[in-house]
């Protein structure tokens, strides 16, 4: 079934990465999640004309995330060096990659969610404002649970495109599957073993995928 | 004198202009007051304000300058946070409802509930009450998407009503339904009004609307309230030119431009149009009895405001030359007349009225 792979010694090694890659990809989405939540919901929040219109942190934002988003996630990683050794206490290594990986999901999730809350019909906000809520309730009674369907599959996006980042982790010394697949099975021409991880991702994210799309079609209550 | 419930003094909003735009003064300089349980109407096109106006009684919009009183309570001395309660006062339905589509019908009422602070053992039995209310019990488990445009402005009622408030506020809420519906909600914030006691701010740009319920009218032109005034004597009497329009546009009981050149064409003699009130339209026969002369009636249409006649009919007078001109003198008399000439000499009143 599969020539050239020593499953004795094969399995095992796949095993812990699988291992690590679930732990980097949780981590970051848990984080990215969060986060991006709270910077998107402060972008949709202080736009001109929304509940806490604020300029400045409006600008401060749309500005992070446009640094953010646009630089290719290996370099981002890199340059984030000073930051990373503030926060984790090193520069390499799987808890350093993750935080790299936690901060660009923040902020990718940040546009999303922003541009999700943005499709929110603004005059339930209102009839809500016009009930006597704060913005506080709004955000939590109206706002969220009126774009929860998009807003999971947003996530769902944010899981497959940290997962695909974390695939590079071998770069800065953090492991995973895609470090497995380039280390034992590239650059040993084993190519084999770059499938079996190639198949063991493909199902990954394609069950990933269903369950965020059967959570959304819930969420919309359909 | 009813007292006012909400009154407006110098009233102006003005939405300050960007490098695209110039400013707008949506609302300019409005003083009037709106009695406690009337229906209010305001009427007027798009763009004129009137539902900047509306948003100024819950402070959805702030004044630029003046003030807004209601129930007593300067709005344009309050914080946002003591805004809350005033506005938990104070029901709204719009033109698209609104309705939460992350909840069901009963969740939707439920949620007014929760905003103002009710105990979670109390809501289930108001929000039952409320849906028995506006005939949507069967439907308390429906999503909004699920109902007709009709049954969502009921659900958008019932939530209005969930905290007993003393006003309603109606934003073009029937604009967004068909005939029927309109008149199943009218006749809905009718009931609301009689038997709960509410005063009914309604904003539309249909004067059927006005006509169908309420007991006065604003009207309102580029952020000025241009006529105010009982529903009946605005409709029989209607002042700016406006007005007129609306009335004229609502009633289609006087001829104008080609139905008028039509009318003329098959009708020859001496066209006039006799306004129609409260006494029907017996007394311009009366008179025609007197002179001798007879009226045919070729156009026109009699309809109800607040329980009385209105309208206005078009009618051809055959006679003596000499009686006809005497008739058209006594008709003035004893109603609104509209001398449209015979074909060999018409007389043309570009003004529609």
């Amino acid at each position: 079934m599969t020539p050239g792979i020593d499953w004795d010694r094969f399995g095992p090694m796949l095993w812990d990465a699988a291992g690590e890659t679930l732990y980097m990809v949780s981590l970051a989405v848990l984080a990215g999640g969060f986060f991006g939540l709270c910077i998107g919901l402060g972008l949709y929040l202080t736009r001109r004309g929304n509940l806490l219109e604020n300029r400045v942190v409006f600008a401060v934002l749309n500005v992070i995330i446009n640094i953010v988003r646009p630089t290719p996630f290996i370099i981002l990683a890199v340059a984030l060096g000073p930051v990373t050794r503030a926060v984790v206490g090193r520069i390499i290594g799987i808890d350093a990659f993750t935080f790299a990986m936690a901060v660009t999901a923040s902020f990718a999730y940040a546009r999303l969610v922003e541009q999700n809350l943005v499709s929110v019909d603004p005059g339930v906000i209102e009839a809500a404002r016009a009930m006597g809520a704060s913005p506080w309730r709004i955000i939590r009674t109206v706002l969220i649970p009126e774009a929860l369907a998009p807003l999971i599959l947003g996530l769902t996006f944010l899981l497959v495109a940290v997962t695909d980042m974390s695939a590079i982790g071998g770069m800065l010394g953090a492991g995973g599957l895609g470090d497995l697949a380039i280390t034992h099975g590239y650059r040993q021409f084993n190519w084999s073993i770059v499938y079996v991880v190639v198949a063991l991702m493909v199902v990954a994210v394609q069950g990933v995928q269903a369950v965020g799309n059967w959570l959304s079609r819930k969420a919309q209550g359909r | 004198m009813p007292a006012p419930i909400i009154s407006f003094r110098d009233a102006t909003k003005v939405f300050p202009g960007t490098r695209r735009r110039p400013e707008v003064r949506a609302v300019d300089g409005v003083s009037f007051d709106i009695h406690a349980g009337e229906i209010f109407g305001v009427i007027g096109w798009s763009g004129a304000g009137k539902s900047t106006l509306v948003r100024l009684i819950n402070a959805l919009e702030r004044t630029t300058s003046g003030s807004v009183i209601v129930d007593g309570v300067d709005l344009a001395g309050l914080t946002e946070a003591k805004l809350r309660p005033v506005r938990r006062g104070i029901g709204m339905i719009f033109q698209q409802f609104n309705l939460l589509a992350s909840r069901t019908v009963a969740g939707n009422v439920c949620y007014a509930l929760e905003v103002a602070g009710w105990p979670r053992a109390e809501r289930a039995a108001r929000v039952a009450e409320l849906l028995e209310y506006v005939g949507m019990a069967e439907q308390a488990g429906a999503r909004p998407h699920q109902l007709s445009g009709g049954q969502r402005q009921r659900v958008g009622i019932a939530r209005a009503l969930a905290t007993s408030p003393r006003i309603l506020l109606a934003d073009e809420a029937t604009s967004a339904l068909d005939p029927e519906t309109t008149r199943d909600v009218l006749a809905l914030l009718r009931k609301v009004n009689r038997e709960l006691g509410i005063t009914v701010v309604v904003i539309t740009h249909a004067m059927s609307v006005v006509r169908d319920i309420c007991d006065r009218v604003a009207v309102m032109e580029q952020g000025k309230v241009v006529e105010l005034g009982e529903t009946y004597s605005v409709f029989t009497r209607p002042q700016a030119s406006l007005t007129r329009r609306f009335v004229s546009g609502a009633m289609g009981d006087r001829p104008t431009g080609d139905v008028l050149a039509a009318l003329r064409e098959r009708h020859p003699g001496r066209l006039v149009t006799v306004g129609v009130g409260a006494e029907g339209s017996a007394p311009a026969f009366r008179v025609l009895a007197e002179h001798r002369v007879s009226g045919a009636v070729v156009f026109g249409g009699i309809t109800q405001v607040g329980e009385r006649p209105v309208g206005a009919l078009t009618l051809e007078l055959e006679g003596a030359p000499a009686d006809v001109d005497a008739a058209v003198v006594g008709l003035a008399q004893v109603c609104d007349v509209d001398d449209l000439g015979g074909a060999a000499h018409p007389v043309t009143n570009e003004e529609p009225r």
